[in-house]
């Protein structure tokens, strides 16, 4: 079958479509969009997590055939997304309430890689939570990493300014194996916390 | 042929400032060692182009299948192939009969493990067959047609059953070197250690605890699945692109098998999702070969997670028995012990990990008197070998019990009893082998039992009870009630590098030359990056000991020799030794270069001590005698060395004397949790560690290396078990549905103190750190929960029933 789709703002097509075929198998070997990870196959581990209009779903537990006419954002496609977030934000104000439970900037710089500066390569354009991930050392293999940064950039859509208990709840089904989550943490929290003094 | 998608190489550029840290090269260079420099492979890994083993693709290529034995023990009657080959969309089905080689067999240290099973098979999920066909879903259903009869045979499932006198032999005829002195042919290999006179001492203790232990089969559970891409080649070899942690280790097992010399098996390091000693073994990597030279098109072969439960070994399940003796005044008089593990149907890393589990077995203590025995099993299940903590987490599970135990029963307060028997540096192993670097295990316990206590009744909120802090979490299972808190702790001794004598070196070629102007060296190991970080920390050696800013790292590959293993917490030992030597030796050249060339300018070229900083020659007053640019012009410089770590001995197999271990690393945890005690849940609250790495070459990296540990062995304390039926010795739970692994809801904070005691022997003192937190951890759990309950918990992973008395 043919899939006719939006994925990181761009339409594509897939042909020669097997039925059985998941969102997840389309777009890492159909469309050359490899960043969604394969770690489980059966929805346990988030590695694979996108966002299906807007909302974050497992693409290995979507058929191919589901996301016809839809839109798909990919964290290959997850720092324009966060770009043309913020400028629509910048035109309505912020989206999130005063950050009672959050942590502050300060705080969440405690663990910060000393004296480390902003750029760590070659001048990538990250999204906050991508570059709050490397600064944080949240990255170890990176296997869990795109799923994360899927979940964490939507939770911080919704809740700009989470607890920890918020940030852990949210995070709960991207299972990561290097990190044991402590600078996760602090990336989500140092995300929120660059995005909360940039408003 | 269009080229496949690779690996790339990554460059960064000049890292931040940081503290100066004490260093033979000076440290004006900034993003040298001793700096939380940021990974180089950071950016392509958050925008999904890092390109993992399973992200390979290649026009044209086809997809491989893997066909396993649906049962654990049989012979094979006949295999049935015809219907799976006239499937259309398939390319090749090939069985043991179609091996290219006289070479059938593959294994780390023992050649047991067949290609594909011949005649018989030994373990559930066994290769049987393999497929290659145009899509993935083609080749599955085309392997689920080849008709396989077994004739099932009795399994053999415990020491019991694989040492009674009828016994069927795991592998009949063995001829490897350790069938001489183990006890009988179903033993992969027994190693005595006996120093002193237990029997003796024991007659000294006042007071003596006996006890019987269980832990259970864990997995590693790394997140990118076993894969890889072959590429046969025009000159009849063949391209790996592959996820493991040793390539020449791969390439040694993989050639004869193919009936191909070396350098026509050419390997490239895929991005790698996570090791913890699952990638030590092959998995698919003969497997995709074999059908990339049948069809003469490229081969992809990427396990799901169900077949990655059955595609590697598994950290070995053990029975741990134990007698510890003790004055009335605390003082250890004795330890026996015999560990048995069971290694299941094939070798693998067997072998050593008995060494470690025997060498290890008494803990970080003073003990002169002892007797140790460990054994490793072959039985039908599935093969066991490689994982963090490599038989020292077995024994640091049980000795750890036995100290609290033993505490107890003298009266002594349990972190106090530990400190007055702490080794410490010049201590004597059970061995024989001094200690001779520091060993501060009082005061990692003295650390780690200083640090803050979390709050009592931290899930209370002005709301009432905030239930994602209590055991059950969003199940909403207590607002408080039944609930009790526990303390535990545990220390444990590791040790680093491959021992008993192993020729443990590794290799780096290092080159420095002028691009656009600057500067720039390029570091080429086959070193395994597999998430730890070596690559960062390869960059950081370069610019400290050549004083440039920019440092390429070359793909990881077989065009260079070998690095070793990713595994013993050895590699920024080795291969950053190695590094670190290769640059002091293109250091010497590019002052020589100078010499040659400005030698005449300035006297300081001849008479002083000179540095390469900052991108200069400078001399050890800080002088600027020329710029490297100057100095190199078109010139490269270029090392290739090999490098070696002290040598060590084979332990002696009847006494287990030798020094046999290149350097020890040492953790402490303390643990927090809280019990459910009606449901038998347990939320594990804290998880404090402190650790001594020697020297932090990235203060960042190693503390995430130290959390990651202690998660791992929070795992094995409350959750993740591989579940074997008893009687058909299949896998039970071959799912992350059912194979738990500690989510972000699981996992505490975890608090770290870093201590750095330089071990002078070691390339800027630095100490192997990735092990050391994964076996401490999982005592201290075990320790709180028994705090919490008062239940004796003999067993890990500890289960709800274990707790409620419903077992």
């Amino acid at each position: 079958m043919r899939v006719n789709f939006t994925v990181n703002g761009r339409p594509q097509e897939a042909d020669d479509v097997w039925e059985g075929e998941s969102l997840l198998y389309v777009l890492r070997e159909r469309l050359g969009l490899p960043g969604s990870k394969n770690a489980c196959e059966q929805g346990e581990c988030g590695s694979c997590t996108v966002r299906l209009d807007g909302v974050p779903v497992c693409s290995c537990l979507v058929a191919a055939g589901q996301v016809e006419g839809r839109e798909v954002v990919t964290v290959e496609g997850l720092a324009d997304f966060a770009r043309q977030r913020a400028r629509s934000e910048g035109t309505r104000g912020s989206s999130g309430g005063p950050g009672a439970s959050g942590t502050s900037l300060d705080e969440a710089r405690a663990w910060q890689a000393r004296g480390a500066g902003p750029h760590t390569g070659e001048g990538a354009e990250l999204s906050p939570v991508q570059q709050a991930f490397i600064d944080a050392g949240a990255v170890q293999c990176g296997f869990c990493t795109p799923g994360l940064l899927v979940a964490a950039d939507e939770m911080l859509e919704r809740n700009p300014s989470p607890s920890d208990a918020d940030i852990r709840e949210a995070l709960s089904g991207n299972l990561c194996r290097c990190t044991g989550y402590e600078k996760i943490m602090d990336a989500v929290r140092l995300a929120a916390a660059r995005q909360s003094e940039e408003v | 042929m269009s080229s496949p998608k690779l690996p790339p190489a990554f460059a960064q550029g000049g890292a931040p400032t940081g503290a100066p840290t004490r260093i033979t090269q000076g440290s004006k260079t900034k993003g040298g060692i001793g700096e939380s420099t940021l990974r180089p492979d950071g950016i392509l890994k958050v925008t999904g182009e890092f390109a993992y083993s399973s992200d390979m693709w290649h026009e044209d290529m086809l997809w491989g299948q893997i066909l396993r034995s649906t049962v654990a023990h049989a012979e094979i009657l006949s295999i049935d192939t015809a219907e799976a080959l006239a499937t259309p969309g398939v390319y090749a089905v090939m069985t043991y009969d179609d091996l290219p080689a006289e070479v059938k067999h593959y294994g780390l240290e023992i050649q047991d493990t067949p290609v594909l099973a011949h005649g018989r098979v030994r373990h559930h999920g066994e290769p049987v067959a393999i497929v290659a066909a145009d899509h993935p879903e083609t080749a599955r259903r085309a392997a689920a047609k080849i008709k396989v009869e077994y004739r099932e045979l009795p399994v053999i499932t415990d020491e019991a059953s694989a040492t009674a006198p009828d016994a069927i032999l795991l592998h009949e005829g063995r001829t490897d070197h350790h069938v001489g002195h183990v006890p009988h042919p179903n033993i992969v290999h027994r190693q005595p250690i006996v120093r002193g006179d237990a029997e003796q001492a024991a007659a000294r203790a006042d007071f003596v605890v006996k006890g019987e232990y269980h832990f259970g089969m864990q997995d590693q559970a790394f997140l990118g699945p076993e894969s890889g891409l072959a590429v046969p080649e025009e000159d009849g070899g063949v391209h790996l692109y592959i996820a493991t942690q040793w390539l020449h280790s791969d390439l040694r097992q993989i050639a004869p098998v193919l009936g191909l010399p070396e350098d026509k098996v050419r390997m490239t390091l895929a991005g790698v999702g996570g090791a913890f000693g699952g990638r030590e073994d092959l998995s698919m990597q003969i497997h995709a070969c074999l059908l990339a030279l049948r069809t003469g098109k490229p081969v992809k072969i990427v396990y799901n997670r169900f077949e990655s439960f059955f595609g590697h070994v598994h950290r070995h399940p053990a029975k741990l028995y134990y007698e510890h003796g003790a004055t009335k005044d605390g003082k250890l008089t004795h330890v026996k012990c015999r560990i048995v593990l069971d290694g299941g149907a094939y070798a693998s890393a067997s072998p050593a990990v008995v060494g470690n589990a025997a060498s290890l077995g008494v803990g970080p203590y003073v003990v002169d008197d002892v007797d140790i025995e460990a054994v490793a099993l072959y039985t039908n299940n599935p093969p066991c070998g490689a994982m963090r903590g490599f038989g020292a987490v077995q024994a640091c599970f049980a000795y750890e019990a036995q100290m609290d135990r033993l505490a107890d029963a003298v009266g002594m307060d349990r972190v106090e009893f530990r400190q007055l028997n702490a080794m410490s540096q010049g201590t004597v192993m059970p061995t024989g082998q001094p200690v001779d670097s520091p060993a501060p295990v009082a005061e990692l316990l003295r650390r780690v039992k200083a640090m803050p206590m979390p709050p009592e009744r931290q899930w209370e909120s002005s709301e009432g009870a905030d239930v994602r802090q209590l055991p059950g979490g969003l199940s909403n299972t207590t607002h408080g009630e039944g609930v009790v808190r526990g303390v535990g702790y545990a220390v444990g001794i590791k040790n680093v590098g491959f021992s008993e004598g192993f020729d443990d070196y590794s290799t780096a070629r290092v080159r420095v030359e002028v691009v656009a102007g600057e500067p720039v060296a390029t570091v080429h190991t086959a070193m395994a990056e597999v998430g730890q970080g070596g690559v960062t920390v390869h960059a950081q050696i370069a610019r400290t000991e050549l004083g440039v800013a920019r440092v390429t790292i070359h793909p990881a590959d077989t065009q260079v020799g070998s690095a070793g293993s990713t595994s013993a917490s050895r590699q920024t030992y080795v291969t950053g030794g190695a590094v670190k030597n290769a640059c002091e030796l293109v250091r010497e050249k590019v002052l020589d270069i100078g010499r040659r060339r400005f030698g005449s300018y300035h006297p300081a070229w001849a008479s002083a001590e000179l540095l390469l900083e900052g991108g200069k020659v400078v001399t050890d007053g800080g002088e600027v005698l020329a710029d490297l640019v100057d100095v190199l012009e078109d010139e490269a410089v270029e090392v290739e060395r090999e490098w070696r770590h002290r040598p060590t001995e084979p332990f002696d197999l009847r006494t287990g004397q030798g020094n046999g271990h290149v350097q020890y690393s040492f953790a402490a945890h303390r643990a927090v949790v809280e019990v459910d005690t009606e449901l038998g849940l347990v939320k594990v609250i804290e998880l404090a560690c402190a650790q001594d790495v020697g020297k932090a070459l990235n203060p960042l990296s190693v503390v995430g290396q130290i959390q990651g540990g202690t998660t791992q062995g929070l795992g094995i304390a409350v959750m993740e078990e591989i579940v074997v039926d008893p009687v058909t010795a299949k896998v039970r739970n071959p799912s992350f549905t059912d194979y738990l692994i500690p989510t972000i809801l699981d996992t505490p904070v975890i608090p770290v103190d870093v201590l750095e005691l330089a071990d002078d022997h070691a390339p800027y003192g630095l100490r192997g750190i990735g092990e050391a937190p994964t076996l401490s951890s999982t005592p201290a759990v075990l320790a709180a929960i028994r705090n919490a309950t008062g239940l004796e918990l003999n067993r890990t992973p500890v289960r709800p029933e274990h707790l409620t008395g419903t077992a």
